[in-house]
């Protein structure tokens, strides 16, 4: 069977994100694999280490720097990788799914799809599902249980108040995957010197047809933050600090 | 005049309270036309709660078909739905539930979608959401329509403004394809109300220390009336399940009160709740970062401090 993992390459969830004019920032930070893209990832190869005879194969839409996640990505074990190279960091929603769809199809036919819930940098939380009406595939997001039987694959989507749904669809379909359905490998040295020899396919962007003309949703502006100030700190022993945030609390009516 | 869609949540016949925030956001433009977009067999029950917090229509769409065990049919319904009465915009809760059936709606329209709106201004079509995990604020502009758009739970208050509330029954021409089918929904491991949606939290880091000891939170959560958080520390260390976890790749919270305790404050936590209004920080270390980026700080032994702020919250608090 053949495994397709979208991976995305985002800055470290601890970089610190400076804002820059037209809707950019400043990217002389440290980049990781979106860490949601990992679970995929591992659910991926676990499932060829079960025994199936899987191949998997890492893409990405991104700029010439996404290449060091699908470096990751095949040292992490992925069989192979498809960069598509992209001109601009922030693309819309609707053209990364179009992107990952044509270079997915014209390189072989998917029976699953794995990626994550959402990205860490736009936290779009929307491209498994727009590669499911793109494949005309069936999709779960938000998975944190998977397991695969005769082409049927059963999933546990997290929902509100402590529930998990329980669905089942057949293969091909695409998962979007969610923390707690496995614990991802960490690469090794000499798992990153082997992975050099692997194939990574570039394709780029113009090559998979114009983009199209009507964009839907166009981002402005980033602004950063701020953190909320230094707290005031409450005096006094832990009964007389915890009766005074009570008293705060009446007051400025959160209680 | 522009027409709004929200799809309705509720539970055992009660509209919930993101709903109701949501259908604010729509209410702050008195010229919209309101309409509710309700999946339950029986809307009976709803509507006053619908009418009262201004939905000019309900759209009965749920009635005619069992739709909730299969997503896909539910998102082709309500997308039937948006075009059938020329919806300018769908707009619903960005918890779990409803951000799945907006990105399927959307997907199955190529239209817009934006989740976990902060702010949206309808008028102009401007709305603003996270970037980076609550370290910037994305302005985007939405184009072509119809817009779908998630809400942050929480972040808008309801409001009453009574309107007609006229029911309209709408069976949705939806060819059942079954591809995906909910089979059973299954309780977690957590217990307790969910911290998605809570209005107070009183989260437990690795300060905690274990299991049991969560108790000394749980106890002071239920004169709160919060729900539990924990930190991925406290999750990993297998003191709270994962249900629990607040941050980047936990839950995102936006709660009125936000209390970590034994929580050192690491900005993959804080990504999970800088939206909070009020955050409160319990840690016996006086340089630990959650000091630096609350509201109110409380130093010193939460196991001492925790359970003084039980004693002051409960009928002998002499606060
Ligand atoms: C990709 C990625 C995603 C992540 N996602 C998340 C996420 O979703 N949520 C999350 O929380 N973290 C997340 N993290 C982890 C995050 O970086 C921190 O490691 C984690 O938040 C630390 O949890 P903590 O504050 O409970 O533990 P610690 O940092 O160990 O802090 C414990 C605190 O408890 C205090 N303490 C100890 N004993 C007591 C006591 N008796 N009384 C009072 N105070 C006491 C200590 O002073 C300390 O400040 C993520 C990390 C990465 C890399």
């Amino acid at each position: 069977m053949k495994i397709y993992v979208c991976l995305k390459h985002v800055p470290d969830t601890a970089a610190n994100i400076r804002p820059l004019a037209g809707a950019s920032f400043d990217e002389s930070v440290k980049f990781i694999v979106n860490p949601y893209d990992e679970y995929a990832l591992e659910q991926a190869l676990k499932i060829r280490e079960s025994g199936a005879d899987a191949e998997v194969v890492a893409v990405t839409a991104g700029r010439e720097a996404a290449v060091s996640t699908l470096r990751t990505a095949l040292a992490m074990g992925a069989d192979r990788a498809i960069h598509v190279k992209t001109d601009t960091y922030f693309m819309e929603a609707l053209e990364t799914a179009r992107l990952l769809h044509e270079a997915i199809s014209r390189d072989g036919s998917p029976d699953l799809i794995l990626t994550g819930r959402q990205s860490v940098d736009a936290e779009g939380m929307q491209i498994p599902y727009r590669l499911g009406v793109l494949f005309d595939l069936p999709v779960a997001v938000n998975v944190a249980s998977f397991s695969m039987a005769e082409g049927l694959v059963t999933v546990e989507r997290e929902i509100e108040g402590d529930l998990r749904e329980v669905i089942e669809m057949s293969l091909p379909c695409i998962v979007g995957a969610t923390r707690g359905l496995n614990h991802p490998r960490c690469a090794t040295l000499p798992d990153m010197m082997k992975a050099k020899k692997k194939e990574i396919r570039v394709i780029p962007q113009a090559d998979l047809g114009p983009e199209p003309a009507a964009s839907v949703v166009e981002l402005l502006e980033l602004k950063t933050v701020p953190d909320r100030g230094r707290g005031k700190m409450l005096v006094g022993s832990p009964d007389e600090m915890a009766r005074d945030l009570v008293r705060i609390l009446r007051e400025n009516k959160t209680l | 005049m522009a027409k709004i869609g929200v799809l309705i949540e509720s539970k055992g016949g009660e509209v919930r309270k993101t709903t109701l925030g949501v259908m604010a956001v729509i209410r702050q433009v008195p010229e919209a036309e309101l309409f509710a977009l309700e999946m339950a067999p029986d809307v009976e029950p709803c509507r006053e709660v619908l009418r009262r917090h201004g939905a000019d229509r309900i759209v009965a769409i749920g009635a005619a078909a069992e739709l909730s065990s299969f997503p896909e049919e539910k998102a082709a319904a309500v997308a039937a739905a948006v075009d059938h009465f020329g919806l300018d915009a769908l707009l619903g809760s960005s918890g779990q539930a409803g951000r799945d059936l907006l990105a399927r709606v959307a997907s199955l329209k190529r239209a817009p979608l934006v989740l976990d709106c902060l702010e949206v201004d309808l008028a102009r079509g401007i709305v603003r959401k996270s970037h980076f995990s609550g370290r910037t604020i994305a302005t985007l502009q939405l184009k072509t329509g119809p817009w779908i758009l998630g809400i942050r739970p929480n972040v808008f208050a309801e409001r009453i403004e009574p309107r007609p509330g006229e029911i309209i029954p709408y069976e949705a021409p939806v060819t059942f394809r079954k591809r995906i089918t909910v089979r059973q929904i299954r309780r977690g491991d957590a217990g307790g109300p969910d911290v998605s949606e809570a209005e107070i939290i009183i989260s437990g880091g690795r300060g905690v220390g274990s299991a049991e000891n969560f108790r000394i939170l749980r106890d002071c959560a239920s004169l709160l009336g919060a729900a539990v958080g924990a930190s991925r520390a406290a999750v990993d260390a297998g003191y709270a399940p994962h249900a629990l976890q607040v941050g980047q790749t936990g839950k995102t919270v936006s709660p009125k009160l936000y209390i970590a305790c034994g929580i050192s404050g690491s900005v993959q936590h804080f990504a999970g709740m800088k939206t909070s209004k009020v955050v409160i920080g319990i840690n016996r270390d006086k340089d630990a970062p959650i000091f630096q980026k609350c509201d109110y700080g409380l130093l010193g032994d939460l196991f001492e401090i925790v359970p003084a702020l039980t004693r002051a919250l409960g009928p002998d608090g002499t606060a």
